[in-house]
């Protein structure tokens, strides 16, 4: 039996509580796009020549370039001159040097997202790579991780000091040209964290970016670049939150693994950028290109995803599988509430032989919420006894939202296996009436059947990052003792 | 404990609970019969805070307070627990996961400080002996594939860790077989206290041979039509309810005690 749906639709609903403006002196350039902005961005950042030649290029690509407009969600025509492609907080001096030269403000306001990032220094095991619009302001633990060759920096440092790995990878796995948003992207980076993990190295500490949006009409263009060599593991979280606006803004990220050799890595993400009111005003548009590649035998990469926040959420962690016995996972959770609408999957590329993937999808829609999972699992000639399963479930709350599924299935190898499972409920009003007369409030009882139907995704969570991940969802995850 | 006076209940416009009368002391355990669709479970639901019945007459008082005025939760809170006749199923969310957040939604509101991880678990590793559960079914998700003896043992477990001043069971002794049926009786009457009383719905005799009830009564067309102690449940195992059809005013053989 369905529980009356506006009672649940007030429960789930919550005012959004990171909605508040740092105020810092922004040094920015002004809106719009043109070859000149390029020059001026890459000039700020100081960068190698090769860098402002693949910028140049994706930018003439992208002119000859149109928006896609296959995904299931609407929204009006981005205007591509109104954006300023370059904002950062002005410091003391060009850019802090450890946590004691960040603007306090900054400071504060991580502290008002929960991010106290002075005790994080003390708790072990977690190092912070935190962007606030588009430059790094404070990198921790990076001497720790040193000492194994570990390199976790700004995207912008790697440039200048490590230009080779940059060379090497860069684009390798989303090239310049690979879509509208991502072309658009390697035209005007700003910045983002690049992460390399030498031969053999497990990396002791899960590494962890907060990206935050705060000046007004910025579009955010993070580049991450992450590269496991052969043998080496590393476990990634991205966190994000924007404050309340009006306009929407864009943001249009692009983020590439590539595992070598026995290689793993891990790359979790919680997003909770800012959903727009309830009529569908304002609110983030996450348009996000997220590939990795599995580049030698036995080399594994998970996706995992918690997507709560933006607008409009456009985006498929997808993964090549081109090293024999090579490994991919996604698991996501995608919560639509209002207005908000996601059109989110996965891509599973299977080249070599034995490739495995494991898609979990849970797509909760609540409002007027409209919740997509569009995923693609090809199965190349080359890759013998591939296998596949993928399980797709949605729940709804309320009967004014929406959930569809398109799985896009495509096998050349006859060997190969390929399952999917797809399931669609709502919250029936016998759950919640059992758990309130155990005690529970109604909103406590939504939350438990919600974090129960999201738990084979959350389980993928990193430990240390179960809190975050719980305060930036507003529900709470399954205790330790569960 | 309880006193329901005049009680009248219906759903979709349909009234099915005609006026009931009952007076359950603390320390006292309460046993209720009869025909299916009479109203018993209607009777437990209406008690613990199901909105989907209206109540369109009467009273419920509980330890001094309106029963009825208060929202499922808070019942639950003030130690009213209902053992479900069709317990439902939450999947992902284990049972350990459930007992927690229930123990310390109560505690939190009785002014108790939360139990801790190692504490909470000692408790339930406790309150598990009462009800024979092994401990592998704490892990699993709430009634999940739960055959239908291990969710009625569970909602014992529930109940020996809850510790309710009042406690509805609505046929937990059905469905169980021999053994499990003794460590459900075996589980109640570990509970049986002074400050604590028990309405047992049951269609079985069987069970008030190893929980001896204070007072049987015999719900038929939503009222009470009958009262009395043991010996009535033996002598409607051997008449049936054939010759109790609702009285046409309302019965009032309340116990006295
Ligand atoms: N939600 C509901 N909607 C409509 N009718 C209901 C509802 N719940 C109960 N009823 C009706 O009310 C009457 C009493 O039901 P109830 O479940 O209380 O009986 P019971 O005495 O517990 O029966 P059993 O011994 O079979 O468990 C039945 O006729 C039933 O069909
Ligand atoms: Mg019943």
């Amino acid at each position: 039996m369905e529980a009356s749906s506006r009672d649940i639709e007030t429960l789930v609903r919550r005012e959004y509580k990171a909605g508040f403006v740092t105020d810092v002196e922004s040094d920015a350039v002004p809106a719009g796009l043109s070859e000149d902005v390029i020059r001026l961005i890459s000039e700020k950042k100081r960068e190698p020549d090769f860098m402002l030649e693949w910028r140049l290029r994706a930018y003439r690509q992208w002119l000859t370039m149109r928006a896609p407009q296959w995904a299931h969600v609407h929204f009006a025509p981005i205007d591509f001159q109104s954006i300023v492609y370059y904002s950062a907080p002005k410091s003391r001096d060009d850019g802090p040097k450890s946590l004691a030269d960040v603007d306090p403000k900054l400071l504060e306001t991580y502290d008002k997202l929960g991010i106290p990032l002075r005790e994080r220094e003390l708790l072990a095991g977690v190092a912070i790579d935190a962007v606030f619009d588009s430059v790094s302001v404070a990198t921790t633990f990076k001497d720790k991780l040193a000492a194994l060759g570990i390199v976790f920096c700004p995207f912008s440092e790697a440039v200048q000091k490590h230009p080779d790995l940059v060379r090497k990878y860069l684009g390798s796995v989303v090239p310049y040209a690979d879509n509208f948003y991502a072309t658009l992207n390697s035209a005007v980076f700003s910045d983002g964290s690049f992460v390399y993990v030498p031969k053999g190295v497990r990396c002791p500490m899960e590494l962890s970016t907060y990206f935050r949006i705060n000046a007004s009409k910025t579009g955010q263009f993070e580049r991450t670049l992450i590269i496991a060599d052969e043998g080496a593991y590393v476990s990634y979280l991205e966190g994000c939150t924007a404050p309340m606006r009006d306009e929407n803004q864009l943001h249009a990220a692009v983020v590439e693994l590539i595992a070598l050799k026995d290689a793993q890595i891990k790359y979790s993400t919680v997003q909770n950028w800012y959903p727009g009111d309830e009529q569908g005003r304002g609110g983030i548009y996450n348009f996000v290109t997220k590939r990795g590649a599995c580049r030698g035998e036995n080399a594994k990469i998970s996706w995992t995803q918690v997507e709560t926040g933006s607008a409009i959420t456009w985006k498929y962690p997808s993964v090549i599988l081109e090293g024999d016995n090579s490994v991919g996972e996604f698991y996501s959770v995608a919560v639509t509430n209002n207005m908000q609408q996601a059109d989110t999957g996965t891509k599973m590329l299977h080249i070599g032989r034995n490739t495995r993937s494991t898609i979990i999808s849970k797509g909760i829609s609540s409002g007027r919420g409209q919740n997509t999972y569009r995923g693609q699992v090809k199965v190349l000639k080359s890759a013998e006894k591939a296998r596949n399963y993928t399980q797709c479930d949605s729940l709804l709350i309320g009967d004014r939202c929406g959930a569809h599924t398109f799985p896009y299935v495509e096998v050349r190898n006859p060997t190969a296996s390929v399952e999917h499972e797809a399931t669609t409920s709502k919250i029936s009003e016998d759950q919640l009436f059992y758990l309130q007369s155990r005690g529970l409030t109604a909103e406590d009882a939504v939350s438990m059947v919600v974090n129960g139907f999201c738990k084979t995704v959350f389980k993928e969570l990193p430990m240390e990052f179960a809190v975050e991940a719980q305060k930036l969802l507003g529900l709470s995850l399954e205790g330790a003792v569960g | 404990m309880l006193t329901i006076t005049d009680l009248h209940a219906s759903c979709d416009g349909k009234e099915i609970l005609r006026g009931i009368d009952l007076q359950i002391n603390a320390g006292e355990v309460h046993a209720i019969m009869g025909p299916n669709g009479s109203g018993k479970s209607t009777l437990a639901n209406v008690l613990a805070g199901r909105d989907r019945y209206q109540v369109t007459r009467g009273t419920v008082k509980y330890r001094d307070v309106d029963l009825l005025q208060m929202p499922p939760e808070g019942r639950a809170r003030a130690g009213v627990f209902l053992a479900f006749q069709y317990p439902v199923e939450i999947p992902g969310v284990s049972n350990i996961y459930l007992l927690k957040a229930a123990l310390n939604a109560v505690r939190k509101s009785r002014g108790e400080q939360e139990l801790d991880a190692m504490d909470f678990l000692a408790l339930v590793k406790d309150r598990m002996q009462l009800v024979e559960m092994k401990e592998e079914l704490l892990y699993r998700s709430v009634n999940e594939s739960f055959s239908g003896g291990e969710k009625k043992r569970r909602e014992i477990l529930q109940m020996a860790v809850l510790a309710p001043y009042l406690a509805i069971l609505d046929e937990t002794d059905s469905g169980l077989d021999i053994d499990a049926l003794q460590v459900v009786a075996a589980g109640v009457n570990a509970l049986r206290s002074p400050d604590r009383a028990f309405l047992l719905i049951t269609h079985y005799q069987r069970l008030l041979d190893y929980v001896v009830p204070d007072v049987v009564h015999v719900l038929v067309g939503g009222r009470i039509v009958k009262s009395g102690d043991r010996a009535l449940a033996l002598e409607l195992e051997r008449t049936g309810y054939a010759d109790l059809t609702p009285a046409p005013a309302p019965a009032t053989m309340q116990d006295g005690r």
